[in-house]
């Protein structure tokens, strides 16, 4: 039940955490307390070394970003069941070999596919 | 006391960015206000002493899921949607029913009986080499090891479906 455990091994990071907003907080802050403030339009503009921005910002990415961000997202968690296997490789042994070509080879036919319909190709 | 205010901290801070993720205006600040949301999320993990699922939430969710919902709101066209309302006009239904939600289930969340308590508890998993990832390791691949091979088939249908949907010109 959570508000009965403090993970007290992790006070570091809780402090790093803590050091790492605090910079950044702090450099706004004083950033905002010391800098000079004369606003004039010009300086609300996007910055296109000198020239005068040509069409909008946004514009519609390539739906083949979603592709290579969709096999990254697999292959992530792929590597993620692996690290458990790793540990309790020793213990298990060939048993949880075989378990885990199960696994691979069975992405790796999502692999293979992508590579056939030329999902990695940029044309 | 302190556990408490932890707990309290990472629920609030849940709650709130998670109406912030709804409510903004602009879906990439969305998706910022979700990064915050796991990251917190990851804290409560480690609060229920479950450290690799809390790592597996900042690497996988933080780091990749994330990384699929920016995508997605990159490619879809979003001038009209920062123009608009955030809210719909069902707000104020949403709004009641949501509040009648909580309070059924603050008022009904005492009667339900605890579930068993089972063989993993903190002090066995800590008395345990390799700790959390060693117990979740073992009891994956042993006991559960057929939801373990089904889920290599959703990751499978997954890539299959990414491909189909996004690769119209197939030369075969």
């Amino acid at each position: 039940m959570p508000g009965k455990y403090i993970p007290s091994d992790y006070l570091p990071i809780l402090i790093f955490l803590m050091v790492a907003t605090a910079v950044g907080l702090g450099v706004l802050i004083a950033g905002s307390i010391f800098r000079l403030k004369r606003p004039y339009p010009e300086k609300l503009m996007p910055y296109e070394s000198g020239n005068l921005p040509v069409g909008e910002p946004r514009y519609r990415f390539s739906v083949r970003f979603y592709i290579i961000a969709m096999l990254f997202v697999v292959f992530d968690v792929e590597a993620v069941f692996l690290y458990p296997w790793a540990v309790v490789f020793g213990s298990i042994g060939f048993y949880a070999f075989v378990e885990m070509m199960v696994f691979i080879v069975i992405l790796v036919v999502g692999y293979v596919y992508a590579w056939k319909k030329e999902a990695f190709n940029w044309d | 006391m302190l556990a408490e205010i932890f707990f309290a901290y990472f629920a609030v801070v849940i709650v709130l960015t998670s109406i912030l993720v709804i409510a903004s205006r602009n879906p990439v600040h969305s998706v910022l206000w979700m990064l915050l949301l796991f990251f917190h999320i990851a804290g409560l993990y480690l609060m229920l002493d479950a450290e690799f699922l809390a790592a597996i939430q900042i690497i996988i969710y933080a780091g990749a899921i994330l990384v699929l919902f920016l995508f997605v709101v990159l490619l879809l066209n979003l001038k009209e949607e920062i123009k608009g309302r955030p809210f719909s006009r069902i707000f104020v239904i949403a709004l009641v029913l949501a509040i009648g939600m909580a309070v059924v289930i603050s008022s009904t969340m005492k009667l339900l009986p605890p579930g068993p308590v089972g063989q993993y508890s903190m002090d066995m998993i800590r008395a345990t080499k390799g700790g959390n990832s060693s117990i979740i390791g073992r009891v994956m691949y042993t006991e559960f090891l057929f939801p373990f091979e089904i889920a290599s088939t959703i990751l499978l249908v997954a890539i299959i479906g990414a491909i189909v949907l996004a690769k119209k010109r197939l030369r075969s």
